[in-house]
């Protein structure tokens, strides 16, 4: 197991090399200028190529990049454009938004959609099976936003129980924490809750028609057991992959929900950066969330292991 | 086997149980944190990136620069130059201008603000601002001759200094410490300190998310009541917070909840939400509105011909596009001068072209007389910018009814702002119509206006009209002694920017903000600030 974590380590080594190469390029071959987003809207076109030549932006593309990869190498990831800011710093400003968003959604979604799953496949065919597909196709469908909004308006606006925006870091309090991210969290999770619990439930129908089922029936076991203990452990491997990416997907940013509730997140990070063409966040937030995706599909590999005994590395 | 569900299957579980229980504790137990009730939360018109209000006009960077720098010289509600962190004297032959520190001036740093800090923040001005540029051409010295006392020498008469070193918008004159003022102008600096009355809480800044301004207790107000950015900023909460809302609708649903107490700009359309809260005033806080524009270039052709650029403006009118831009009647405003209604030198001086509009036919007969190919204007829609999405696609209509070719590209800003800057044929990057939006204080005389330039590809603003006359009247503008004269001079100037078609004003408007009614006494002016305005706790 160590000798395939660590080959699968370093088989994401040239991964990342080429994202930083392919990111490096797409940027400089997109139509932009930062020194245009600096200066403002009476700059003459003397003071912004005075502004580019200050921020190193008419150097060859070779010289810049190997600038850039020099001062990867040494763990610096340099400054944004336009802020001064260090990129570490934005980042790890905007990281705790992100993964505590990230993290809440994943919580609910799991205690909601797996039951759910897990359900309408014991219900199969009956109405609490289409009832429970049908929210699920609901959720899925309506966009973020419009779930965001209306959310907004029951729980903050009319009712006053949570506030309307803003985030507070769980080391302000829980209370403060949790008012706040409540509502982005159940929004997101719509989302995934009907993407898993259907999931769940494909793979529960699977996995309830196979005989060790029976056996387990046979035996006279509870139900609770029967579908938590013996068929929710076998179908949890695609439920996994699924679990694994969705979170990869939410730390690397979710835009809209981060924009509807004011999240200072990565998501909005990753827009602003882009809109304004500040190379160095860009760069930085593209090699993080390649870096996210490889060692979550990693952690995902090695659950396998533990989730399906017969899998083995 | 029976697939029924029974009892026991979703019996939540001992942990279950407890884990809930546990979570009511902790609720019950914690509560929010008290809101500081002398703070006020603001969300602006856009989030601050840039913290150096010298190196761009950015506006919200303006918004910065009055918080945490003082000016030179202040400009109150009738437009007169008045003493801010200096008073003046000019000498009878108009040529030694003395600026004398007031007392009491203070870094944040403790350390006393001397000439020398002025001397070097007014030459790295002089580098930035279009009118100071031209300004500083005339200059003969600029010298601390002790440490409250800056003179100014110019070696031709130049008669709008105080008006430029007091102009509340473009590039106003923040006096910075002489060690961060040596910065290389297209170099942004990197040290906060400023002699204002608030300073910046650079701990707490996250750009793109909020700024936070504490007040500056050492600072001593001037003992005049405050005009515009004269007179005494005196600073009456704690803390003022600009938090960043990338989301309109999530910002009128805060300020409308009471989370937030000021916003900036209320999007027209929901104005109808705000209006019905009692605890919310919206109206317009600045008594002068934007200019909307659309400008040409010269370099590439149809534009390079005078009687093509002549046929679009005849073929645009200002109704229909501020129709678009703005809808509601009570916002919005069709003004034919191009320094703004309502301003010292605002003339109708030329402008029936554009104020008598849209006629297509007049503009069809114009382009049959200059022989116009059919060759497409490239004209740049921006779509991620609210306030500039309306106007190219209104104008696009009233051009092709004219008889032009038009290819409206969309693109968001930033490609938008980069590909003006190329001087290239449009087969190339280039272009040949976009539009943009100015505060009238921007605007409102030749020498602030950034358009009225004629300096050619080299200095005139994007569209780069080689006008040489343009700039002859400018210097004789600058060299009038007389209001009158100057007024007559505004006036032949715009009838000349009108007849080349240097730019076309499409109208003007206002933005309402939202204000929360604890806060009261806030200055009413063209650039919002915080010194002033109590909020009740």
């Amino acid at each position: 197991m160590l000798a395939y974590i660590i080959r699968r380590i370093l088989a994401s080594i040239p991964v990342m090399i080429v994202v930083a190469l392919f990111v490096f390029l797409l940027l400089r071959l997109t139509p932009g200028d930062p020194a245009a987003i600096i200066a403002g809207d009476m700059a003459t076109p003397a003071q912004l190529e005075q502004i580019r030549q200050n921020l190193g932006l008419n150097e060859p593309l070779v010289t810049q990049f190997i600038t850039w990869s020099g001062q990867l190498l040494s763990g610096d990831f340099g400054r944004s454009l336009i802020s001064k800011t260090p990129v570490l710093t934005l980042i790890h400003q905007r990281l705790e938004p992100t993964l505590s968003l990230a993290i809440v959604t994943m919580l609910f979604t799991l205690l909601l959609s797996i039951p759910m799953g897990v359900v309408a496949a014991w219900r199969h065919g009956t109405l609490t099976d289409s009832a429970i597909m049908a929210i699920s196709v609901l959720g899925f469908s309506i966009p973020v936003f419009v779930t965001g909004y209306i959310l907004i308006q029951i729980f903050a606006i009319d009712m006053r129980v949570f506030p309307i925006q803003g985030f507070r870091s769980i080391f302000d309090g829980f209370w403060p924490f949790f008012e706040r991210i409540v509502l982005p969290a159940l929004t997101l999770a719509t989302i995934y809750i009907a993407l898993i619990a259907r999931m769940t439930r494909a793979a529960m129908l699977d996995v309830l028609g196979e005989d060790y089922i029976r056996t387990a029936r046979a035996k006279g076991l509870s139900e609770r057991i029967v579908l938590f203990r013996h068929a929710l452990r076998n179908a949890a491997v695609p439920i996994l992959t699924v679990v694994g990416t969705g979170f990869a997907l939410m730390i690397s940013g979710v835009v809209v929900t981060e924009s509807v509730f004011n999240l200072p997140g990565l998501g909005r990070l990753t827009v602003d950066a882009i809109l304004a063409r500040d190379y160095p966040v860009i760069q930085a937030l593209i090699l993080l969330t390649s870096g996210i995706y490889v060692v979550i599909n990693l952690l995902i590999d090695i659950s396998y292991a533990f989730m399906d005994p017969r899998i083995r590395y | 086997m029976s697939y029924l569900p029974t009892a026991s299957a979703f019996k939540p579980s001992r942990l279950f149980r407890a884990a809930m229980l546990a979570s009511c504790v902790a609720f019950a137990g914690l509560s929010a944190a008290p809101v500081d009730a002398q703070e006020i939360r603001a969300v602006m018109h856009s989030g601050i990136r840039v913290l150096d209000p010298v190196i761009t006009t950015a506006h919200i960077t303006r918004n910065h620069g009055y918080m945490i720098y003082d000016t030179l010289l202040g400009m109150d509600e009738n437009l007169k130059p008045q003493p801010q962190m200096a008073s003046w004297e000019v000498s009878d032959d108009g040529l030694t201008y003395t600026f004398t520190l007031r007392d009491g001036l203070k870094w944040h740093d403790g350390a006393p603000v001397t000439a020398k800090d002025v001397v070097a923040s007014l030459k790295r001005w002089g580098q930035k601002d279009g009118g100071a540029q031209m300004m500083f051409k005339s200059v003969d010295s600029l010298e601390a001759t002790d440490d409250k006392t800056a003179v100014l020498k110019l070696k031709e008469p130049f008669n709008y200094v105080l008006e430029l070193m007091a102009k509340p918008s473009g590039l106003p004159t923040f006096i910075m410490p002489e060690r961060v003022a040596n910065t290389p102008a297209g170099e942004t600096i990197t040290d906060y300190t400023g002699s204002g009355p608030f300073k910046f809480v650079e701990a707490e800044y996250e750009p793109g998310v909020k700024a936070v301004y504490e007040k500056n207790e050492d600072y001593v107000p001037r003992d005049e009541p405050p005009s515009w950015t004269s007179g005494g900023k005196v600073v009456n909460v704690d803390k003022v917070t600009w938090v960043t809302m990338p989301d309109v609708q999530t910002a009128v649903n805060a300020v409308n909840g009471g989370e937030i107490d000021y916003l900036e700009q209320v999007p027209f359309d929901l104005l109808p939400i705000l209006q019905s809260n009692p605890e919310l005033t919206v109206e317009v806080v600045s008594p002068l509105g934007y200019q909307t524009m659309g400008r040409l270039n010269w370099l590439n052709p149809p534009f390079d011909n005078v009687k093509i650029r002549q046929a679009a403006m005849l073929a645009l009118g200002q109704q229909p596009i501020l129709a678009a831009l703005v809808g509601n009647p009570e916002y919005m405003d069709e003004c034919g001068s191009m320094y703004g209604c309502g301003t010292p030198f605002a003339t109708d001086a030329g402008d029936e072209m554009i104020m008598d509009g849209p006629q297509p036919e007049k503009a069809k007969a114009l382009l049959d007389e200059a022989g116009y190919d059919g060759t497409p204007i490239l004209l740049m829609q921006p779509t991620d910018v609210a306030a500039l999405t309306a106007q190219p696609v209104v104008a696009a209509q009233q051009l092709r009814e004219a008889g032009f070719t038009v290819d409206m590209q969309p693109m968001d800003w930033q490609t938008l702002v980069t590909r003006r800057a190329s001087q290239a044929p449009v087969s190339e990057g280039g272009w040949n119509m976009f539009f943009t939006n100015w505060i009238i204080p921007e605007v409102w005389s030749p020498i602030n206006n950034p358009m009225l330039n004629g300096g050619g590809k080299e200095a005139a603003w994007f569209g780069w009209p080689d006008d040489p006359k343009l700039d002859e009247l400018r210097t004789e503008f600058a060299q009038a002694t007389d209001e009158a004269e100057q007024k007559r001079i505004a006036a032949e100037i715009q009838k000349h920017a009108y007849e080349v078609v240097n730019y076309i004003p499409v109208g003007e408007y206002k933005i309402p903000s939202a204000i929360s009614t604890k806060l009261t006494d806030m200055v009413k002016m063209p650039v919002p600030v915080f010194w002033n305005v109590k909020k009740a706790e």
